[in-house]
């Protein structure tokens, strides 16, 4: 079994987690145009590098951010997000910039 | 029994010595007219169609490794075409009558074996999709029908009609399902493509795509640079990279997908049998042998490593299906890399970069489209560019304008 060091619930067998994607940052879905926001859903590098990307160890309900390389498999490490996301991230909607943009 | 054969039965020598292999290689040309990267069913496919029905002659299959080694060699051979969205099902059925008269064409045994395809429901809504499937099969002139448990009983005696305490509830009948040796459609068509002129040469490694002004002109290679009119790229498992070197990015990921096959027993299954609940497909092939498969892996991967987490649940689903094949031993596993659109159709026709040709995206259905593939990748080239109507709703930008072809669910785990 390969084992996943998970950094709220520590080793733990790889089918606890889920994988949720590379860490990218998301266009500002009011204001991008359609082809920035498909390339933020579909496409990817998808290449043989160490990538950054979202695990959540579902037993526990945590999300947290793996360092791994896509051909050898090899976990570099583990971390809270706290690491990366050290500032409030705002998914604010803001419905007068749509109404605007279909006038 | 065909005549050659009784021919053959008395003759003293060998009668084929000349006729069985592929041309020595040959040294490189400084130019061709298409470039092939890929020397898969799909690359093979293409240039054979370009040599025969368009006359383009000038033809080189550049391959890294062998004939016919990568995932032609690694999915599980099966044939079908019910599949959900009209496009889907018209692009396969194409597919699946090509394949029906390949050994013919081709004067060489494809071991083509129709035997039927029968997909398990085990809850309504799956029932539901399957009524659909039906009639969109029907109606593009597929022979699949909706069947009750008492059928599939009579289908597959061995079947566990409660498998992992689901209950069959109906099943997708597909007749058209069949099967192949997969390595002799890459040889028949690799046969005769060279037979017309097309250069295959093995062993060699596309490195870099050479682009002028917007236009692909050359490729590359571990054995010198070569200059083309065209590129088609059919690489199967690395698009995303190959496509890297002409500056393309992809809508595509790329998992492993694994799959294995136990000791031979006597023949007792003739359908190929999947859950869309359990996640597992078998059959049994010519030699007695029980191949099993199931989905991708659960994240991206470029490796062909096995993991006992998967043998643990295709294997558990397995025995859940046929229980007396917990008595039988594994002999083999092994994994294919496949490339996954979000989407689960493929990518095929034009790129952003003018005379370079996708064919990709080819996740866990390549193998069956690889006839029709090959012909309509060979019409697109043959007329410069303008895209053939049955490939047309299977371009790359369809994911720009979220004009997806969805069969995920024709998809998953029932290859």
């Amino acid at each position: 079994m390969k084992i996943m060091n998970c950094p709220l619930n520590g080793p733990r067998n790889i089918s606890e987690f889920v994988y949720g994607g590379e860490v990218k940052t998301m266009p500002n879905h009011q204001t991008c145009s359609d082809k920035e926001w498909a390339e933020y859903v579909f496409y990817s590098d998808n290449t043989i590098r160490i990538i950054t990307e979202w695990w959540y160890h579902a037993a526990s309900g945590y999300w947290f951010i793996a360092e791994r390389h896509t051909a050898s498999d090899e976990i570099l490490k583990t971390y809270d997000p706290s690491e990366l996301f050290n500032q409030r991230v705002d998914f604010e909607s803001k419905p007068e910039l749509a109404e605007e943009q279909s006038v | 029994m065909p005549f050659s054969l009784l021919k053959y039965g008395l003759k003293n020598d060998y009668p084929f010595e000349n006729d069985i292999d592929l041309p020595s290689p040959t040294e490189l040309k400084r130019h061709y007219d298409v470039v092939i990267i890929g020397g898969g069913g799909h690359g093979v496919a293409t240039a054979y169609y370009l040599a025969k029905y368009h006359g383009i002659t000038n033809v080189a299959i550049l391959e890294k490794g062998y004939l016919g080694g990568g995932n032609t060699a690694r999915n599980t051979a099966v044939i079908r075409s019910n599949y959900l969205t009209s496009e889907g099902v018209k692009f396969y059925k194409e597919s699946v009558d090509l394949f029906k008269g390949l050994s013919n064409e081709f004067d060489f045994n494809i071991m083509y074996s129709s035997r039927g395809q029968l997909t398990l429901a085990h809850t309504d809504a799956t029932i539901r999709s399957f009524r659909q499937r039906t009639e969109v099969n029907t109606h593009f002139g597929g022979k699949t029908e909706l069947i009750d448990p008492q059928q599939i009983k009579e289908l597959v005696p061995t079947l566990n009609m409660n498998p992992a305490d689901m209950p069959i509830l109906a099943g997708l009948w597909h007749i058209d399902g069949a099967t192949a040796r997969h390595d002799a459609v890459a040889w028949g068509y690799a046969k005769g493509a060279t037979q017309r002129g097309v250069e295959l040469h093995q062993l060699t490694e596309v490195t870099d795509v050479i682009i002028e002004n917007g236009k692909a002109t050359g490729v590359k290679t571990n054995r010198g640079n070569v200059s083309c009119g065209c590129i088609v790229q059919a690489v199967a498992g690395h698009s995303s990279i190959v496509a890297a070197m002409a500056g393309i990015k992809m809508p595509i990921t790329t998992y492993p997908l694994q799959a294995m096959v136990t000791q031979p027993v006597k023949p007792f299954l003739n359908p190929l049998v999947s859950s869309s609940a359990l996640h597992c497909y078998v059959q049994q092939t010519g030699r007695g042998e029980m191949v099993f498969g199931g989905g991708s892996d659960p994240y991206p991967l470029y490796n062909t490593r096995s993991t006992l987490d998967l043998k643990e649940s295709l294997l558990a689903s397995a025995v859940e299906m046929f229980p007396f094949m917990a008595n039988l031993k594994l002999m083999r596993q092994w994994a294919g890399i496949t490339d996954m659109t979000s989407d689960y159709s493929p990518i095929m026709g034009l790129s952003p970069v003018e005379n370079y040709y996708l064919d990709a995206g080819w996740g866990t259905w390549g193998f069956k489209s690889t006839p029709i593939c090959g012909k309509t990748m060979a019409e697109l080239v043959a007329s410069g560019g303008k895209v053939p109507d049955l490939i047309a709703p299977f371009a790359m930008d369809r994911f720009d304008v979220f004009r997806q072809v969805n069969e995920m669910g024709a998809t998953a785990a029932s290859h």
